[in-house]
C-alpha cells in the first residue's frame, strides 16, 4: 500500500536561507508521527510545505499517492490534510458549534450531517458544553481544542497538530493527549509538532528531529531520544559531556 | 395630523432607503469593501427594469425576474474578475476602482438612454391608497416598498445569520487569511457576497424606478442616502440599516413638511447630528 504522504528530496528556501533542505520521508496511513527540533529549525515551514501555504523551491510532495506539491492549501484540505495552529485563530464572532460547521462547509462540502458530525467532534475533544458561546470568551485550553475541534470537522486523513500542547498546565497537558490518542485510535493519521517532549511521545509511535531544515534523525521515539546527536541538539547537552 | 402624515409617509419612504443600503451594507460586512459605484448600479437596475417593460413589452413579473439574475450575474463577474484583484490591506485601490466603474456607467447609461429624466409608470398601483383614518392615507406603492425592504432586510438577517452560506460569509469577514487552510475559496465566497448584494441592489433599481424621476446621473446621491443609511443604523447591522433609512426618510418629509426646500438638507443634518452624537450607529455591531 503507497504511503498517505510521501515527501521527496523537499526543498525550501527563502534567498540564501535554508529552511527545508532535502526532507525526505514516507507517512503510512494510520500513523502518529511526531516532528522536534530547536526553534527555528524548520518544523512549523515543514507543516506549511505539507499542508500548501508554501510552494517547495524543489522536490515533490505526494498526499494519497497523488502529486499535490502544485496544489493550493485549499484543494490539500479537500483531499484531506487538514491543519491547527500553534496560535489559535478561532473565528471570534461565531459560537464554538457555528465555528465547526462552517469548517465542515468549507472543507468538507457534500457531507450528509454536518450537524451531528460536529457535535460528536466537540463531544470528542469535551467542548460540548461550550458549543453555544461565542469562540472569543474561550480560554486557551479550550481555544486549543476548539483549533484542534475545527481542523477534524473539515474531515481529514491527515491532520496536522502545530504546538497544540505549548502553555497549557500540566492537567491540561495530560487531558489533552487522552484527546488525541482518542482520534488516533479512530485511524486518523497524525503529524504531531511538539516542544511538550513528554506529552508527544505518549502518543506518537515514530520521532523525526530537524534541524537546520535537515532531517538529522528518525526511527523508533525512544532510541531517536536516546540518541547522542539528538540530545545534543535538542536538549542542549554536549557529547563530550554526555560522554564524561 | 399633519406632522403624523409627514412621519408616516417618512418611515415608508426609509423604506426604500433601507432598500438602497441593504446591499451596500451587506457588501462592507463580508468585505470591508466600499462600493462608490453602488448608487450607479442602482440606476442601472432601474433602467433595465424599464427596457424590458416599456420598451421591450416584457410581462412585468419576467422583466422583474431578468434584472435581478441580470444584476446578481453582472455582480458575482464584477467581483470575480474586477475587484477581486483589487481587495487586500490597502482600502484606496477598490475606492479608485469602483469610482471608475462609477464614471464609465454614468456615462454609458448617457450614451444609451440619454440625459432625459426617466420614470417607470405603474398605472393603478400609482394612485391606490389605503385610508387609515379620514385624514391620513398611505400610497399603495410606498406600501409595497417598505414592506419589501423589511422583507428583503429580514431575509438577509436570515441568510447572514442562519444559513450555512451566511457562516460562510461571516467566517471570510472575520477571518479570510485562515478561511484557504479549511478549504474555503475567498475569490468565490467574495463574489457570492457581491452577487447576494447585487440582486438586492436590482430590488431597489427596480423601486427606484417605480417610485421616482431617475437620470444617468441620478447613483451619486443613492449612494450618499444608503452610506447615511448604513452609518445611521450601525456599520454591519442589518436592522440597522433599516432602521437608518427610516430615520433619513422621516428627517426628510418631516424637514419638507416645515419648508418643501428643507427636505434633503433635514436629511443631511439629521444624519450629522447623529454621527456626532453617536459614531459607532445606533445598533452598533451585533452578532444576531
Amino acid at each position: 500500500m503507497s504511503p498517505l504522504l510521501s515527501l521527496k528530496g523537499v526543498d525550501k528556501s527563502f534567498g540564501a536561507l535554508k529552511v527545508a533542505d532535502q526532507i525526505t520521508f514516507d507517512l503510512p496511513a494510520g500513523q502518529a508521527l511526531g516532528i522536534i527540533g530547536p526553534n527555528g529549525a524548520g518544523k512549523s515551514t515543514l507543516f506549511n510545505l505539507i499542508g500548501g501555504a508554501l510552494t517547495p523551491t524543489a522536490g515533490t510532495v505526494q498526499f494519497d499517492g497523488r502529486d499535490v506539491t502544485a496544489l493550493p492549501a485549499s484543494a490539500r484540505c479537500h483531499l484531506g490534510a487538514a491543519r491547527s495552529f500553534q496560535i489559535p485563530h478561532p473565528f471570534v464572532g461565531m459560537t464554538v458549534f457555528e465555528n465547526l460547521l462552517v469548517a465542515s462547509s468549507f472543507g468538507n462540502a457534500g457531507h450528509r450531517d454536518q450537524r451531528a458530525a460536529c457535535k460528536e467532534i466537540l463531544e470528542r475533544t469535551g467542548l460540548i458544553h461550550r458549543a453555544n458561546r461565542p469562540a472569543g470568551t474561550l480560554t486557551l485550553l479550550e481555544r486549543k481544542r476548539l483549533e484542534l475541534s475545527r481542523a477534524l470537522a473539515t474531515g481529514p486523513r491527515l491532520l496536522m497538530l502545530d504546538e497544540i500542547a505549548g502553555g497549557l498546565t500540566e492537567g491540561e497537558c495530560l487531558a489533552l493527549v487522552d484527546t488525541i490518542k482518542a482520534i488516533r485510535d479512530s485511524g486518523v493519521t497524525i503529524i504531531w509538532i511538539e516542544h511538550i517532549v513528554h506529552a508527544l511521545l505518549a502518543v506518537v509511535e515514530r520521532l523525526i528531529v530537524i534541524d537546520f531544515g535537515k532531517i538529522v534523525a528518525e526511527g523508533d521515539p525512544k532510541a531517536v531520544m536516546a540518541d547522542p546527536l539528538v540530545q545534543e541538539i535538542y536538549m542542549g547537552i554536549s557529547v563530550d559531556d554526555a560522554a564524561a | 395630523m399633519v406632522w403624523i402624515n409627514a412621519v408616516l409617509q417618512g418611515v415608508l419612504l426609509g423604506g426604500l432607503y433601507a432598500l438602497f443600503a441593504a446591499g451596500l451594507s451587506l457588501m462592507f460586512g463580508v468585505m470591508r469593501f466600499v462600493n462608490i459605484a453602488h448608487g450607479d448600479f442602482i440606476v442601472v437596475g432601474a433602467y433595465l427594469i424599464l427596457t424590458f417593460v416599456i420598451s421591450w413589452g416584457l410581462n412585468p413579473i419576467i422583466g422583474v425576474a431578468l434584472v435581478l439574475i441580470l444584476m446578481a450575474a453582472a455582480g458575482y463577474l464584477n467581483q470575480r474578475f474586477v475587484l477581486n484583484r483589487v481587495l487586500g490591506k490597502d482600502i484606496l485601490p477598490p475606492i479608485l476602482v469602483t469610482f471608475g466603474l462609477s464614471i464609465i456607467v454614468q456615462n454609458g447609461l448617457l450614451e444609451l438612454f440619454s440625459a432625459d429624466s426617466r420614470k417607470l409608470p405603474t398605472g393603478t398601483w400609482e394612485t391606490s391608497s389605503l385610508a387609515l383614518t379620514d385624514q391620513i392615507a398611505v400610497g399603495l406603492l410606498p406600501f409595497l416598498m417598505f414592506l419589501t425592504a423589511v422583507g428583503v432586510i429580514a431575509a438577509m438577517q436570515f441568510v447572514f445569520y442562519r444559513s450555512a452560506l451566511g457562516r460562510m460569509l461571516r467566517a471570510t469577514s472575520d477571518d479570510p487569511e485562515i478561511v484557504p487552510l479549511m478549504g474555503g475559496n475567498n475569490a468565490r465566497i467574495f463574489a457570492i457576497a457581491t452577487a447576494l448584494a447585487s440582486l438586492v441592489v436590482g430590488i431597489a433599481g427596480i423601486w427606484l424606478a417605480m417610485k421616482t424621476n431617475f437620470d444617468p446621473a441620478a447613483g451619486p446621491a443613492r449612494l450618499l442616502f444608503a452610506f447615511e443609511a448604513v452609518i445611521i443604523g450601525g456599520l454591519g447591522n442589518i436592522w440597522g440599516t433599516l432602521l437608518g433609512g427610516i430615520i433619513l426618510g422621516v428627517a426628510q418629509t418631516v424637514g419638507a413638511q416645515i419648508d418643501a426646500g428643507y427636505q434633503i438638507l433635514a436629511g443631511h443634518l439629521v444624519f450629522l447630528l447623529l454621527l456626532v452624537l453617536r459614531p459607532k450607529g445606533l445598533l452598533p455591531k451585533v452578532s444576531h
